[in-house]
């Protein structure tokens, strides 16, 4: 019988939520790595059984966790992420030059066709790739290394790269985004890159329509229109249809337009789903309700997702890998916020549940569908 | 013998429930109970110094008979009563933050 596993990293731990294909009734384990932060758990879409974790703490530096076994047992593989050559600087807080410093691993993205290839996205911005399981990591420098990469500046969370989408039509594209950078592109692998952020209009940076410096949240895209790319930036939400070349705002009628989670139905590459949070200096629901807002029309037109979330007197964030979908009939729909919650639909939003609801705050939520 | 005592989370990391002990060829200091403790676990390595520069990381901390010797140089011998096996080489996480 199908089945899901949803992998949620927290600020103190990993756990791992199972259920079968009807999603109504759950197992709960964890946590794993307790009191570790764990920013980010993704499975092989080749080998389910194949999992990386990332497992970091400001104390003892980063750890990267691998299973072989669908989430049972852990063991820790390669942990050096040395950027290529002279690393040079980029731009501190102040304006000045900073060096570049690695901090930690956001995001883990294992290869469409080899379980054992595996990209990460890691603070201070870079992308590295495993070809061993990682056991070692590489840079792919021409990210880092491109004309805009000695301006870009951290933002408040750190200057990071936490999203990475492969092609599923061409392993060659690879579209990362940066907090407060923007979004890249590159199309021979990731040799060399350049900036996608044409069409994104920022308030709060000098050039308010500049090549680079946007603050982007998160992206995402239906692997069946790898051209159509849906942003949630700092404020606004966003879509391409040509592969970044540029962008359209698709905010709509949304009560607020700021968040951080986006992510697209599994069978249906025009249905979006956002999670609208008040403002940048406001980081809860509006309204203290909490509210998942879908598009059937790829954006523009929203409606609110209530039912089953709590309407009054919740004030939790929901992060940028904080959400995920099933590929089951129909779609399942996953979320985790900063009060500890894990939110569950096993029919395409209209409805919610909540799995667990008193977990460590949610950092990431992937969710793995089991034939 | 080198008596080292590691943070519990350290602990858990090379799934040992107690302290480790290490035999040191030549001069103890910290940089060889180090690199001693590194060779033997190799999963700590980065976790308690920067593995390029061998840099301490800034949240962790040596102390050896009641003394924090974190910033002294990590050349120098250690004491007797640690070499001797009498008294722990502590490597400790830092109490900040929850």
């Amino acid at each position: 019988m199908s089945g899901v596993r949803v992998l949620v990293g927290t600020r103190k731990g990993a756990f791992v939520l199972r259920s079968d294909g009807l999603r109504k009734n759950w197992d709960v384990s964890g946590p794993f790595f307790g009191g570790w932060e764990m920013y980010h758990i993704k499975g092989s879409p080749v080998d389910p059984n194949r999992i990386y974790a990332s497992q970091t703490t400001g104390w003892f530096g980063q750890i990267i966790q691998r299973s072989n076994d669908g989430g049972e047992t852990w063991d820790p593989v390669g942990n050096q992420f040395n950027y290529d050559g002279v690393p040079g600087t980029h731009q501190w807080y102040d304006g000045t030059p900073h060096p570049w410093e690695f901090a930690r691993v956001w995001h883990l993205e294992p290869s469409l066709s080899d379980p054992d290839k595996v990209l990460a996205g890691v603070e201070d911005a870079a992308l590295f790739e495993s070809t061993d399981g990682g056991e070692s990591w590489s840079e792919l420098s021409g990210l880092r290394n491109q004309d805009s990469g000695s301006s870009w500046q951290p933002g408040a969370g750190g200057m990071c790269l936490h999203s990475i989408i492969v092609s599923p039509k061409d392993p060659e594209r690879i579209f990362v985004a940066i907090s407060s950078a923007g979004a890249f592109r590159t199309d021979d692998g990731g040799k060399s890159w350049r900036p996608i952020n044409k069409g994104l209009h920022s308030e709060g940076i000098p050039d308010e329509d500049a090549e680079v410096g946007h603050c982007v949240h998160h992206i995402t895209m239906h692997p069946s229109k790898p051209d159509t790319l849906f942003m949630q930036k700092h404020w606004d939400v966003m879509r391409t249809d040509n592969a970044g070349d540029s962008w359209v705002e698709v905010s709509g009628n949304l009560p607020t337009d700021f968040g951080f989670a986006i992510d697209v139905h599994a069978h249906e590459p025009e249905t979006v789903y956002v999670v609208p949070i008040t403002s940048d200096s406001e980081h809860y629901p509006l309204d203290g309700q909490l509210r998942v807002y879908r598009s059937r029309s790829g954006g523009n037109e929203w409606e609110p997702l209530t039912k089953g979330l709590p309407q009054s007197n919740c004030y939790v964030d929901v992060l940028r890998d904080a959400m995920s979908v099933d590929s089951l009939d129909k779609c399942g729909l996953y979320f985790g916020t900063t009060g500890g919650q894990v939110y569950a639909s096993n029919d395409e939003g209209d409805s919610w549940d909540a799995i667990v609801r008193d977990l460590p705050a949610v950092l990431s939520v992937e969710v793995q569908t089991l034939a | 013998m080198i008596r080292v005592v590691l943070p519990a989370h350290l602990k858990t990391l090379v799934k040992i429930n107690r302290e480790v002990e290490l035999e040191v060829a030549g001069v103890a200091s910290q940089r060889s109970v180090l690199d001693e403790l590194e060779f033997r676990y190799p999963v700590l390595l980065g976790t308690i110094r920067d593995p390029s520069t061998k840099r301490r990381r800034p949240f962790i901390r040596f102390f050896v008979c009641e003394e924090d010797i974190s910033h002294d140089d990590p050349e120098a011998p250690l004491p007797d009563a640690v070499t001797s096996g009498r008294e722990q080489f502590f490597v400790i996480g830092a109490m900040a933050g929850g």
